[in-house]
């Protein structure tokens, strides 16, 4: 992993993330979102997990924001008002988030600094990924499709109208 | 030399920038995607400590987290447009017909 790749990929990460946060517009903050995502799959891949990184941009980058953008799209949502007062909650957070950030990030950095694993070639392919999913995962796979089932319902029932023809 | 340390710390990072989000702002829909942001902080520590450790665990738990996000956006958008239709606002500040 070369610094040359790492840096400036961090940097997009964490800047279109604060993006995320600050932006007035729900459509901007999808749009930084969308960068932000793509950035964590640049760092999927440097990390050898090349089969999540290509889900990160399909499944997230992909179905996800399309889900956020056609909701901020049918709400017709108008810009946030500029902040007013409140001033203390947003400074307060940002100082508790600042140093709980940087004590989290030095116990992280102290307990996992030194040189990692030596990594096979294959490490992260679909195969590797897929053979751990179907042997060890497996039961927990199937579960998977069963919440999945209960997600699609649930949204179905949740957000269809009240006075829906068809309706009993 | 970059190690899986540098990303660990970039997780972190991401983390408590995804909770500044959730605590800070109103609109129901920017505080999701902090929720986002936070578990895809998650997701890059688990592949982060897969790389450390050699083992392929980490990025397969990141499949299982991926699925339930997936499934949390789709619930929550659509419990965000049915408070849109009985509240007409998605601010949480506005939303306090349970408040004593």
């Amino acid at each position: 992993m070369s610094p040359l790749i790492f840096y400036p990929v961090a940097a997009a990460a964490v800047l279109s993330a604060l993006a995320v946060v600050t932006a007035r517009s729900p459509v901007r903050s999808a749009m930084a979102l969308v960068a932000t995502l793509v950035s964590l799959a640049a760092c999927f891949a440097m990390l050898q997990a090349h089969l999540v990184a290509a889900l990160q941009i399909i499944v997230y980058a992909g179905a996800v924001m399309v889900l956020f953008l056609f909701v901020i799209m049918l709400l017709n949502l108008q810009d946030d008002p500029p902040e007013t007062g409140r001033a203390g909650l947003r400074f307060g957070a940002g100082g508790v988030a600042v140093v709980l950030a940087g004590g989290f990030a030095k116990v992280l950095w102290e307990h996992s600094a030194g040189d990692g694993a030596v990594l096979a070639e294959s490490f992260g392919t679909t195969k590797v990924v897929a053979r751990s999913l179907f042997s060890d995962y497996l039961v927990p796979f199937e579960l998977t499709s069963v919440l999945l089932l209960v997600a699609v319902v649930g949204a179905v029932v949740l957000a269809r109208r009240d006075d829906a023809p068809g309706q009993d | 030399m970059i190690t899986s340390a540098h990303f660990m710390v970039l997780s972190a990072v991401l983390f408590f920038i995804g909770a500044v989000g959730v605590v800070t702002r109103r609109n129901l829909i920017v505080i999701f995607m902090s929720v986002e942001i936070m578990l895809n902080a998650g997701n890059l520590a688990f592949v982060a400590i897969a790389n450390r450790l050699g083992t392929i665990d980490g990025q397969t738990i990141v499949f299982f987290v991926m699925t339930v996000a997936a499934a949390e956006a789709a619930v929550g958008l659509a419990v965000i447009i049915a408070m849109f239709r009985n509240a007409e606002t998605i601010k949480a500040d506005e939303l306090s017909s349970l408040r004593w």
